[in-house]
């Protein structure tokens, strides 16, 4: 609040705050910030994605999504019963589908998994400018947040707290109800797990720039990659399953290998 | 081959020392003259242990046992079992910077920075896994082959609770590094704790010193891990064997095996020598195991913080059963009943687990008076030959493992491909139907494989040759089992159901009538052994099995 010091104009400010209309200004003078900065964010997000694609690669785009989605999601990307409406999507959301080869979806199930990818990475392009054309969306993230080079400790405690109870925390990934499943995040490259928490592909939920920053996501990047890179310490790593890797291994190998070799010690000599 | 017991390896010592005047003499003989542990050398150097692959279970839960200690002592030089919260400064770059307890920041130092930590930290663990391991298919084996009869009753008791105080001291070890799984796994007990009505609040505070998970409860599982349940681990160790010793070694039948000798080869030196050489065998095994595999690796999860559960977070091997029994239980098993909750989906986990454990440590009480038999037993029999202490055992098997396996029913739903609602409700139908299952098929499996015996005793095994006799008949030859192979085929001991009779006053209680018909039940179907009577008959009647050679 401002100060304001001569006691006449203080008498003025008092009556004003204490007008029966003062808090129903306060509130509007408070959603109208808030939702301008709301729209300040979602838009600044969307900015990115037009631009960058031509008229001509969207029309590409167009011709591919009609010859290999719009089956399901239909021929505007409006939506089917067979398949969701992907106006408003943005090109992370196709190039995190299509890049992992998710999408065209193999068959209906629990949900899409991943098989080689069937398009090339100039389609795969095409397909979102196509799709980021339609409506803003999310776009696909620049590079400096993608360069592994982050706080990994920041990371390795956001991806604990946000991740590891659907994807484990070395990320292995786990199970969801009715068939569902939180995909290992081994060797997903940086850009997709960018996309796939700003996306929140299949079952997995949104985690937005205002509740994850960009930083922070690059921090998880970093950790992810740690992880990946840097083979576990105590050797073979059992698939980072716990407690059920390491009984089934000590039951079948260890304790095999044990009773191989009383059978060995008792045997009697010919 | 075996041999019976012979006394010329320790008298060739006694005439050794007298004679030859080397070091070695004068030194046992120094020794001994201010020990007298000759007298000890002789009785327990003569003692006889037969040798088959499967006395040597509870040798290698012994090994193990001993592993734990030495590798559990470098741990405690270097752990410090305190939840004063620190910062995490090792060499672990994901978690620098991070607050935690020091317990965690000390298993991190002990994993990163201390030269050979971590390997004692995965040999520790990896033994204490095969450890419990080992001691389950020891069980096993006793209780498949009715080791636990008369009058080794007791001595299965001290082996069980051997058993519950291994899963203790493993619980309290994989609670210790206050990572993020050991914490999800107190919380888990808190809970359980909590669940029991009208001590369980009261109980929870208690452990835990306050609310869970307070600051006390490390130091508290610390003093339980190294220093209460070991020594009462080492003393009813020390009772397990001196019993061994007391009771000789039981023997699987074979010719010349009955219930007053044992066959198999002296302690010194044969059995001695291959014993020691095992404990090297095995620690060469678990040294393999954990130099080569992770196991526990807490860096990944993290020091301990209530908020976050980690996919896949179970608890070691040995406690699965217990975690799987609460995985089974149907949702929505609580009520509310005079302002307090009871949830019957831990009471009743509880009480069911509790019963089974209770109903193994006691079974030999149990199949003893169902039985009413008094007698000695020292030779083994063989699972066919008991076929429905066999069924019982598949039946317990079966409800143990599927408990067991509930406890991994994520990961089986995502490495199979499966939904976790099949899984567990296919456990949950396999917990309740497949005892009743295994018991029809395994008591079934027994009494044919006797029949089979009985077949092989009587007529021999099938040639496959056909000759067709002077007077056109075609006859099967059949070669006779030989004398060794018969010994073990028909030495088993008969049993008919218990007659009602009645006692002193002329009257029959009704715990006699519940007695008489679990009799019935135990051993109304029944394959008797053959008699000699039975095998004259049967030579007589097929001349041409012995005739034609």
């Amino acid at each position: 609040m401002t100060t304001i010091k001569t006691p006449r104009a203080r008498r003025a400010r008092k009556a004003g705050r204490r007008h029966p209309l003062a808090s129903v200004a306060l509130i509007a003078i408070g959603l109208l910030f808030t939702g301008g900065a709301y729209a300040a964010f979602s838009t600044s997000t969307a900015i990115a994605t037009t631009d960058a694609s031509s008229q001509q690669t969207i029309a590409q785009g167009e011709k591919l999504f009609a010859a290999n989605c719009a089956t399901c999601h239909g021929l505007s990307a409006q939506g089917s019963s067979e398949g969701p409406s992907l106006i408003g999507v943005g090109a992370a959301s196709v190039d995190f589908q299509v890049g992992t080869g998710r999408m065209p979806m193999q068959m209906q199930g629990p949900q899409a998994q991943k098989k080689p990818v069937q398009f090339t990475a100039e389609q795969t392009a095409a397909l979102a400018a196509y799709v980021a054309s339609l409506a803003p969306g999310p776009a696909i993230p620049a590079a400096e947040l993608l360069d592994s080079a982050g706080d990994s400790a920041n990371g390795a405690e956001l991806f604990r707290i946000n991740c590891a109870m659907c994807h484990n925390v070395a990320g292995a990934g786990g199970a969801l109800t009715e068939g569902k499943f939180a995909p290992a995040i081994e060797n997903v490259s940086a850009q997709h797990i960018y996309e796939a928490m700003i996306t929140g592909p299949q079952n997995m939920p949104v985690f937005n720039d205002m509740n994850i920053t960009p930083e922070d996501k690059r921090d998880i990047i970093t950790y992810l990659k740690y992880v990946e890179d840097n083979p576990s310490p105590g050797g073979l790593a059992l698939g980072s399953l716990g407690p059920v890797a390491e009984g089934l291994f000590i039951w079948i190998f260890g304790l095999g290998a044990i009773v191989a070799l009383t059978v060995w010690i008792t045997a009697k000599s010919n | 081959m075996t041999t019976i017991t012979t006394r010329e390896s320790t008298e060739d010592q006694a005439v050794g020392v007298k004679k030859s005047g080397g070091f070695t003499a004068s030194a046992a003989n120094y020794i001994d003259e201010r020990t007298s542990i000759s007298g000890a050398v002789k009785e327990l150097g003569r003692k006889i242990f037969p040798d088959h692959w499967s006395f040597l279970l509870g040798e290698v839960a012994l090994y193990s046992f001993v592993i734990i200690l030495l590798s559990g002592s470098f741990l405690t030089f270097f752990f410090q079992a305190s939840m004063a919260e620190v910062v995490y400064e090792g060499s672990y770059a994901p978690l620098k910077g991070i607050p935690m307890s020091a317990a965690m920041s000390s298993t991190m130092d002990i994993s990163f920075d201390i030269r050979g930590g971590l390997l004692m930290r995965q040999v520790h663990h990896w033994a204490a896994l095969l450890f419990v391991a080992a001691i389950g298919l020891h069980m096993l084996r006793i209780y498949f082959t009715g080791a636990f009869r008369k009058p080794r009753e007791l001595n299965w008791v001290i082996g069980f609770i051997l058993f519950i105080l291994a899963m203790a001291e493993g619980f309290t070890g994989y609670s210790l590094p206050d990572d993020l799984l050991s914490g999800n796994g107190l919380r888990i007990i808190d809970g359980l704790v909590k669940g029991i009505p009208v001590v369980g609040t009261w109980t929870s505070f208690l452990l835990f010193g306050g609310e869970f998970p307070g600051t006390d409860i490390v130091g508290r599982l610390y003093s339980l891990h190294i220093l209460l349940l070991p020594a009462i681990i080492v003393a009813l160790i020390a009772m397990h064997l001196l019993f061994v010793v007391v009771h000789k070694h039981t023997q699987y039948p074979a010719a010349g095996h009955t219930n007053q000798n044992v066959v198999g080869y002296p302690v010194l030196p044969v059995y001695a020598a291959k014993a020691g050489g095992f404990f090297f065998i095995v620690f060469g095994v678990v040294m393999l195991i954990a130099s080569l595999f992770t196991i526990n690796p807490i860096w990944n999860y993290g020091p301990y913080d209530p908020s976050p559960v980690s996919a896949g977070t179970q608890p070691d091997w040995y406690i699965g059963f217990a975690d799987g029994a609460m995985r089974l239980i149907p949702p929505g098993w609580e009520f509310v009943w005079l302002n307090h909750t009871y949830s019957l989906n831990i009471v009743v986990v509880l009480a069911v687990v509790g019963l089974f454990i209770v109903t193994v440590m006691i079974y030999p009480f149990i199949e003893a008076w169902i039985t009413g038999d008094k007698r000695e037993h020292h030779v083994l029999d063989r699972p066919r030959n008991a076929p429905t202490r066999t069924a019982i055992g598949a039946a317990g098997v079966t409800f143990y493992a599927s408990l067991w396996a509930a406890a991994s029913s994520d990961i089986m739903a995502t490495h199979f491909h499966l939904t976790m609602e099949g899984v567990i409700h296919t456990l949950q139908a396999t917990t309740l139907l497949g005892p009743f299952l295994a018991f029809f098929i395994a008591k079934r499996v027994c009494l044919a494989l006797q029949k089979k015996d009985r077949e092989i005793v009587l007529h021999g095994y099938e040639s496959g040759r056909i000759v067709r006799l002077p007077g056109g008949e075609f006859v099967e030859v059949h070669q006779p089992v030989d004398e060794y192979e018969r010994w073990k085929l028909v030495s088993y001991s008969d049993f008919k159901p218990l007659m009602l009779r009645p006692n002193a006053q002329g009257k029959i209680g009704p715990a006699e009538k519940v007695r008489a018909g679990l009799s019935r039940w135990f051993f109304e179907d029944r394959i008797t052994p053959v008699t000699q009577t039975e095998l004259d008959h049967a030579h007589g009647d097929h001349p041409a099995e012995i005739t034609d050679k």
